[in-house]
């Protein structure tokens, strides 16, 4: 383990706005991506997060390749968007964020 | 023989006659004081009401807001604290007072933001609200009293804004906003808050106010969790940059269902109240093109960074292609409402009554009971002898199903079939629920059933003291 963490890169996930709740209700998630001949986007990330993390219901945080409509991922506290969305590269540390909007009033 | 069978009968016939004298005789009792409950409502909701509600049929008679150049000796006392900030000043508080603020949604967000904005001398505010103040929403919605449960949303926040500050023109909406009114009321004030509980609304607002060039600001909270932007200002984006494409109506989550504590959607809408203030007071909204979440488990505040406006935004862009509002509901796939809607997953012959089951019950027929409401609603009320499996923990291999087995296991020697009932709070989980065990339990002798209407049709017309939630 400490050797594949050495190799591989470290980041944080977390999860809210009740998309947590797709996670066994745990927000923060430090996870070690191994090494990688292509590189980690966004995109490789979510196949990941659906092979290894998602607990339940994946068509409640996924939709086809992208997550679903109504969840706004956050690389360092900024919109995808501003980021290149499913194709930005990850870095070593990224902090990446999951929020699910919320309604209720 | 015939004397015997004839008086048997007539045993038959009596206790038959005695338990519907019984059961008419408590139908009266109800009735009764329903009744009374009725009119005590509508004598305090007379006396409640002296201010005109606003509905579809008299929009266009609302007051006008006279515009002021300076302020009167009692308004400077009264919002002196505020009025020696130099970001606000004199001039500030003549912009406040010469703004006009719609708050959409009576409710969790709309009452903090309403009274805040009442309380620094906004110079109108319309509340819109379709809905009556019930006792569960006290607990949040805390402009709103127990004296006046029963009473219009809009008009108890009224009530409670002429208490504060009786100069603020307050105006009444008992409707709810849809594409063929939304612009016509959203037209007449400058900043227009979203305080609502649903995505249909969201979107709608969002559209009247590209269309009419307001800023919203937006609030929203669930569980212990909030959210705040504001849209449509300062070249920022609309909500549909952000979300083009609603939300799958299964993933959304209302407070009746998902819980909410009512200082978090307090926190929220006091923040779309200050938010609201920096723009009529010519500061401007920090949250433009930022979303601020509040998470209250964690006590964290986190601004984070959002897209700029859409160069192909379908409504706020250069060239939209939405130039009027639509349906709503239609295009998000769901109500203007944030009730809990009832689904008919099963046919008839797989359901019964809450009154069959009280039947079961009282005949002591041999069957197992399964609630699949979370541990946290069984404590607040649960049916005797029941089998808790979490809705979400249904049909997987866990020790909650083993305890199905078994309990089906022992009465297998008793009867035949064994009728399996499933009830949760509401009647649309126990469904889902009975389709799992069914083709679960399928080599079992098992007939599996959910309970029509569930908890809540069982407080109703089989248990009047048992707790509604
Ligand atoms: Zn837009």
């Amino acid at each position: 383990m400490a050797a594949s963490s050495q190799t591989g890169m470290s980041i944080t996930l977390e999860f809210s706005g009740g998309a947590e709740l797709l996670f066994g209700k745990v927000k923060k998630h430090h996870i070690s991506l191994d090494e990688s001949t292509t590189a980690w986007t966004i995109k490789k990330l979510l196949i990941w997060v659906k092979d290894n993390l998602l607990k339940e219901r994946p068509e409640l945080f996924l939709q086809g390749e992208t997550v679903r409509p109504g969840i706004l991922v956050l690389v360092n506290d900024a919109d995808w968007e501003l980021l290149g969305e499913l194709e930005y590269e990850i870095k070593e540390n990224d902090n990446i964020v999951f929020i699910s909007t919320l309604h209720g009033g | 023989m015939d004397a015997h069978t004839s008086s048997t009968c007539d045993m038959d016939e009596l206790v038959e006659l005695r338990r519907n004298l019984e059961e008419k005789s408590l139908e009266v009792d109800r009735l009764r004081q329903k009744l009374k409950l009725y009119e005590e409502h509508d004598k305090r909701h007379k006396a409640m009401l002296d201010c005109e509600l606003i509905n579809d049929n008299n929009l266009h008679t609302i007051p006008h807001l006279s515009v002021i150049s300076k302020l009167e000796n009692s308004s400077i006392a009264r919002h002196s604290r505020q009025l020696i900030l130099p970001e606000i000043g004199v001039k500030g508080q003549i912009s406040i007072a010469n703004t006009s603020v719609l708050i959409v949604g009576a409710g969790g967000l709309g009452c903090p933001s309403a009274i805040y904005l009442a309380a620094a001398g906004i110079g109108r505010l319309g509340i819109v609200d379709y809905d009556e103040v019930e006792l569960s929403n006290l607990h949040r919605q805390v402009l709103h009293t127990e004296d006046r449960i029963g009473i219009e949303k809009s008009a108890s926040v009224t009530t409670a804004i002429k208490g504060l500050n009786s100069s603020v023109v307050c105006i009444p909406y008992h409707m709810s906003l849809n594409s063929s009114n939304a612009i016509q009321v959203i037209q007449q004030y400058d900043i227009v808050l979203d305080c609502t509980d649903n995505v249909a609304t969201r979107y709608l607002l969002n559209d009247a106010c590209v269309l009419t060039g307001k800023p919203l600001v937006s609030g929203s909270a669930l569980r212990f969790e909030g959210q705040v932007t504001v849209y449509n200002t300062q070249d920022g984006p609309c909500y549909r940059c952000l979300f083009p494409i609603p939300p799958p109506p299964e993933t959304v989550t209302n407070c009746s269902d998902g819980g909410v504590l009512g200082v978090v959607p307090g926190i929220i809408g006091c923040i779309q109240a200050l938010e609201t203030l920096k723009i009529a007071s010519g500061i401007g909204a920090s949250y433009c093109q930022k979303l601020l979440v509040f998470d209250g488990i964690d006590g964290t505040f986190r601004t984070i960074k959002l897209r700029s406006k859409k160069k192909n935004c379908v409504v706020c862009s250069e060239n939209p292609t939405i130039t009027q509002l639509i349906d709503y509901e239609q295009f998000c796939g769901s109500k203007a409402t944030d009730k809990s809607k009832t689904v008919k997953l099963l046919s008839n012959e797989n359901r019964i009554s809450v009154e069959n089951y009280a039947n079961i019950v009282k005949e002591k027929h041999y069957h197992v009971l399964v609630d699949v409401r979370t541990p946290c609603e069984m404590d607040i009320c649960q049916l005797p002898n029941t089998i808790n499996i979490p809705i979400t923990e249904v049909g997987k291999n866990n020790d909650n199903m083993h305890k199905l087995k078994t309990a089906i296991d022992k009465l297998t020697d008793q009867v035949q079939t064994v009728p399996v009932y499933v009830v949760c709070r509401l009647g649309n989980d126990s469904q889902s629920a009975v389709q799992i065990l069914q083709e679960m339990l399928s080599d079992l002798p098992v007939t599996i059933k959910d309970i029509r209407g569930g908890l809540v049709q069982w407080a109703k017309k089989i248990d009047p003291e048992f707790p509604q939630y």
